[in-house]
Order: structure tokens, then sequence, then C-alpha cells
């Protein structure tokens, strides 16, 4: 198994495999959306506090565990970089990032939505909204700073301690909740008065599968395009029948 | 003592050079040569522990040594092409900040002999600032005087020197082999260094 | 005569035990950096008036109003402090960087994190704390009251260290980009500062609100304890990537 793993660790075998991967995750991921989007619009019952409004958390909440959850990874990534020194876990962490942009926008955007008729307001400066607002400028900045500094390798490292120190911010937006409430008596929003009823939970469970099979088959498809890119002048590209016929 | 297998060097996605090795005892000097942009700075800056090789490796007394290590950090000493100099301290300070941050507990006194040494003696106490080209690059002498590194890497260490301070260089070089330690120069200024003593390297050709 | 291939005795003993290699270490990047910041006193005192400055316009800008301002005094006082800092930082690796000594320092046998928490302290010492110190002095413009001024600069003082300690990593990682010492730098630190002065200033509204400031206080200390530990590694390493 180990042999394995190690073998697909070069951008060579990792690139045709990455492309066998992707179609299973990308229609994995139509499938589970249907599934879950039919369950959460069509299945689970109104809520009784917010009536239907509260629907759309079945994108807001997957989005946000996404954005944390990505987030983590890209860190992953970029620790075994530091590590290792391997490019391919330069290249898996630049490919993230833009995706784990894309989902706390995402929740931040769907959460604003749903602020509006529940509290009557688009945004709330409350501890939840604004540690993802600041996970939000953590990705650009990582983005950022990728793209000021042209040369890959340096680009890599750096952006691997930056989203290695940002890390920290995980566990605040997770915890903030609670800690927010011994500071002040803040209230947070559930959506029923107790636990929540079981189709809601298999709703945002399934669009949760959904969202993640999505990112895997966006991610893996970004970083094909940033092998070829990064390997331009490798044998095994210049082989490869697209770039042949491109020619 | 200091040995080099088949080193590469890149820049981005630009291949400077590959293959690179040598092997210098003690008392032997590397002498880089080649035109601008082939990689004698990145060359040193990779022996200097700066810069990990894009390929190969480098062993000091046998042992392999990566950026960093705490053996290359001890026994070399830099001189790249900036001074290292702070405008705002005078030649003395620099140059007690300079021997004080490599570890190097060194008395007021052997330190303004060194001044004395490369012509300073008078000008020790005026700031960095109003100093010369050639001054500031007297202060990097002392420094390398006074350290007494086994390994000197010397990136165009005669930039700047007036005739006097080749002159100060070239005893430097020499005495420092001749007490057994090894140097790389990537220069062309001539140093009248023994033949037997010099092994020659030319990048980009 | 040959020389031994091994570094002299006085390099061993810089090195040989962590702790003490560490502490000299500590001692030379402090030294060195505040004899550097007394010989540009000039530059300093433009940075405190920036300070200044910026807090008083904040009044200027609207009806004086001794309630209103008393509500907004600590989070003026808190986001002047994070602009201050981040004005400063571009003196912390950028003009070590520039003249070539930065090698030298990630070149010595002293442990890089050591040196560099040295400078940091000794950014702090020329920025953070006459901060906090001036504090006070310009509360007095925002009508707070003796309990409230004690929490805000109890929360300075626990909070700039930080912002120092942040601002390195960062400025370490934008070290000779273009447009790397401003708003790149900006970008990437003021979202790792926003904590700082959500409790920074928090702890100053929990004390109005007659909370008191206990838990506020305490997170920025735990916040402070987190990054003594953690940061100097981190700008260690990322001096280490501008350097390669």
């Amino acid at each position: 198994m180990a042999l394995n793993w190690t073998r697909y660790a070069s951008p060579a075998s990792f690139h045709p495999l990455a492309g066998k991967l992707i179609p299973w995750f990308g229609w994995g991921a139509a499938v589970l959306a249907a599934i879950g989007l039919w369950l959460g619009f069509a299945v689970a019952p109104t809520d009784f506090q917010q009536g239907e409004v509260y629907r759309i958390i079945f994108i807001h909440v997957p989005s946000a565990w996404m954005s944390m959850f990505l987030y983590v990874v890209m860190a992953f990534w970029g620790a075994l970089l530091l590590a290792f020194n391997t490019r391919l876990s330069g290249m898996m962490a630049q490919a993230i990032a833009p995706t784990g942009a894309l989902m706390t926008f995402l929740a931040l955007w769907t959460g604003a939505l749903w602020g509006r008729p529940t509290w009557g307001t688009y945004w709330a400066w409350d501890a939840r909204m604004t540690s993802e607002l600041i996970l939000l400028f953590l990705y650009l900045g990582i983005i950022a700073l990728r793209q000021a500094i042209g040369e890959a390798r340096r680009a890599d490292r750096a952006c691997a301690v930056l989203s290695l120190v940002g890390v920290v911010n995980i566990p605040i937006i997770y915890y903030s909740v609670q800690w927010w409430n011994t500071l002040h008596q803040g209230a947070s929003v559930k959506p029923t008065g107790s636990s929540m009823e079981a189709t809601m939970l298999w709703g945002m469970l399934v669009m949760s599968f959904a969202f993640w099979f999505y990112a895997i088959a966006v991610v893996l498809s970004r970083v094909r395009s940033i092998m070829l890119e990064r390997e331009r002048s490798a044998a095994w590209v210049a082989a490869l029948p697209e770039v042949g016929s491109a020619r | 003592m200091l040995e080099a297998h088949d080193l590469a060097g890149r820049r981005g996605h630009a291949d400077l050079f590959a293959g690179v090795g040598f092997r210098l005892a003690a008392g032997e000097a590397l002498v880089v040569t080649g035109p601008n942009g082939t990689g004698k700075t990145t060359l040193l800056r990779m022996l200097a522990g700066l810069s990990a090789p894009a390929a190969g490796e480098i062993r000091l007394n046998g042992n392999k040594v990566a950026p960093y290590s705490q053996e290359l950090r001890s026994s070399v000493a830099y001189a790249g092409h900036l001074p290292a100099l702070k405008d705002e301290l005078t030649a003395e300070e620099n140059l007690s900040s300079l021997v004080q941050l490599a570890g190097a507990p060194v008395a007021v006194p052997e330190l303004r002999a060194a001044l004395d040494a490369v012509a300073l003696g008078r000008r020790r106490n005026l700031p960095a600032r109003v100093l010369s080209a050639g001054q500031r690059r007297r202060i990097g002498l002392a420094r390398l005087a006074v350290l007494r590194r086994p390994v000197l890497v010397l990136d165009e260490p005669a930039t700047a020197l007036d005739a006097a301070g080749i002159d100060l260089l070239a005893k430097l070089v020499h005495e420092h082999l001749d007490r057994g330690g090894v140097a790389v120069l990537a220069t062309h200024q001539s140093l009248g260094l023994e033949p037997e003593r010099v092994r020659s390297l030319v990048l980009g050709g | 005569m040959t020389m031994a291939a091994t570094a002299p005795p006085g390099v061993e003993a810089a090195f040989g035990a962590g702790g003490d290699g560490a502490l000299a270490g500590l001692r030379w990047a402090v030294a060195r950096d505040l004899r550097l910041a007394m010989r540009s006193r000039a530059e300093l005192g433009v940075q405190l008036l920036f300070y200044v400055i910026v807090v008083a316009l904040f009044p200027l800008s609207m009806t004086p109003e001794r309630n209103l301002l008393a509500t907004m005094g600590p989070g003026v006082l808190w986001v002047a402090a994070l602009l201050a800092s981040l004005l400063s930082l571009p003196r912390l690796f950028a003009t070590d960087h520039a003249d070539g000594t930065l090698e030298q320092i990630a070149l010595s046998p002293y442990p890089l994190e050591a040196l560099i928490a040295g400078k940091v302290l000794a950014h702090w010492l020329t920025t953070g704390l006459p901060v906090a110190l001036l504090a006070p002095l310009l509360a007095l413009q925002y009508y707070l009251d003796g309990e409230s001024v004690g929490v805000l600069v109890a929360g300075l003082l626990l909070g700039t260290p930080i912002l120092s300690l942040l601002g390195a990593v960062g400025a370490a990682l934008t070290l000779g980009l273009r447009g790397g010492g401003g708003s790149l730098l900006a970008l990437l630190i003021l979202p790792l500062y926003v904590p700082v002065l959500i409790f920074g200033a928090g702890a100053v509204d929990s004390v109005r609100a007659g909370l008191g400031a206990t838990a506020n206080l305490s997170l920025l200390g735990a916040g402070l304890a987190l990054a003594l530990v953690g940061t100097p590694f981190a700008a260690a390493a990322a001096v280490r990537i501008a350097l390669d």
C-alpha cells in the first residue's frame, strides 16, 4: 500500500489517475446534489419557526463546512510540502485555494440571504459570520501572495507557511459560538426548537457529500492544469495526446 | 574537505547549471568564473547554505550538509554582493556586531587591530554611511580575518577594491589557505595564488 | 601548520547548549535593533505621530457627542494601534534584506528563531509599547473613565506584542516583492489581526457594560502565549524561503 501511494506522488503518474477519477466524482456530485436538493426542498417539512426560508441551510451549512474543511486540507498539503518537499503537495495546495474561497463566499452569501428574513438584517457582526469573513480574507490573501510571488517553488512554500499560520482560525470559527456565549449572551439560530428533524439532517448530510465530491472533482481538474503548466518542459507532458494534437 | 557532487541549479523555469562537482582538500581554492547569469552566485549561495540545490549534494568533512545545517553555519564565512553593513553604525560597531553575530566573542583591541590591518584604523568611529564603497568592502575583509572560519565563500570579493584593497584580499586568502582552510571564490581578479592550490570551474561553457 | 577543519572554540560555545545560543542570539538582536532604532529616532517619532493624528481625526470628523465618543473610543484606539504597527513592519526585515545583513543573520550559528524573536521584541519596544503608554493620554479625547482606560492599556500591552509577532511573519513572507511592503502585507496580516482587535476593544466594551474584562483579556493572553511559541518558527521559515 505504501508503495502504491509514493508512486502516485509524481505528477507524471498522478495526472492520468486524476483524469480517471474526475468523472466519477463529478457525476457522483451531481447525483448526490439531486438527491439532497430533493430531500431538502421537497421532502423535509416546513419549519414551525421559520417557514420555508430555512431551506437555505441545505446550501449554507454544507458550504460553510467545506470552507473550513478545505482550508484544513490545504494547510495539510502545505505541511507535507514543508516536511517532504514533493512537487505534488504544492500543486494540490494551489488547486484547493480558489475552491475554498468560493465555498466561503457561498457560505457568507447564503448566510446573508438567510439572515435577512430571519433576523431582519443581511449582516450581523456575530462570532461565526465574522470568523467566516476572516476565513475568506485568509483565502484571498493566500491567492494574492501566490500571484505576487511569481516563482512556483517560493510561492508554494510561502503559501504553505501562511496557511499554517491561519489554520488557528478554524477552531476559532468552529467554537466561536460557544465562546462568545460566555462573553455576551448571544442567540444562535436553530432550524427547530429541539433537535433537528431526521429528513433535514439527511438532506444536509447528502448535500455535504455532494459539495465534497464537487470540490474533489474541481480540485483534481485544476491540479491537472497546474501540472501541465508547471511541468511543461517535461517529456511526459509532450507525449500527452491533448498536448500533441494542439501543435 | 569540501566536496560537491552533481550539483544542479535553477531559477524558476531556467536551468542554470547541472552536473557540477569538485573536491577541495585543505589549503585549496576553487575559482569560479563564467559570463553573467550563468549561476555563479546561485552556486556560491548553495555552498554557503542559503539555497537548496535542485539536484546533487554537498559534503563538508565527508558529511552531507543541507541548507542551514549547523555545520555549515559554524564553518563557513560567506560574503555576498552586499557588504552587510548598517549605515547608522560606525565601522568598528559594524565589525563588532557582525563578529558577535557569528558567535565569536572578540575583544575590542583585536577588532581595532583588524581595522588597522585594512587601513581603516583612523576611520573606525565614522558611520558606515560616509565611507566609500571600497572602505566598506574592507570592513568585510576585516571581518573575514577576525572570524578565521575554515571555509570561505566569497562572491565577487574584488568589487570596488582599489589596488591596495586587492592586495589585502590576496593576502587574506593566502594566509587562509596556508592555515589549511578552503576557499571558493567567484572572481575574475587574479590573486596571485599558486596554480597547484587552485582548481578552476567555469560555468556556462 | 594545518587548521582543524572544525570551527574555533568560541563558535562551539555559541551554539553548543541550545539554550545559551538562543539567549545570546536574542540579546544580540535586541541590542542591535534598539541601537539602530535610537539612531533613527526621527523615524520612530513620525510613526508615533501618525498614531496620535489618526486617533485625533475621528472626533474631528463627527459631532463630538460625549457618549458617542466614549463608545467609539476603544475601537478607534485599537484600529489606530493596528495601523501604526502595520506602518512600521517594513522596518523589521526589509532594510536588513536590502543591505545583505539578513543573509548573515540567517547564516549565524545562533538559532534564527531566537534572532527573529529579538528583532520582534525590539520592534515592540519601539512601536507597541509607546502606543500602549500613550493611550491613556489620547483616551482623554474620548471621555473614557479610569477603569476603561486601565483595561484599554492592559489589552494593548497584551495585544501589541501579538501584532508585532504576526507582523513579523507577514513581513518575512512579503520580502522583496513588488508592492509587497504595503497593500499585500496588509491583506495578509489584517485578517490575523482581527481577533486581537475584537478581544482588545471588546474588553473595554465589556467593562463599560459592567460585565468585567477577564474573559477578553484572558483570551488575549492565550493568544499572546500561542503567538510567542509559534510565530518565531513561522517567521524563520518565511525568511529562509525568501532568501532561497
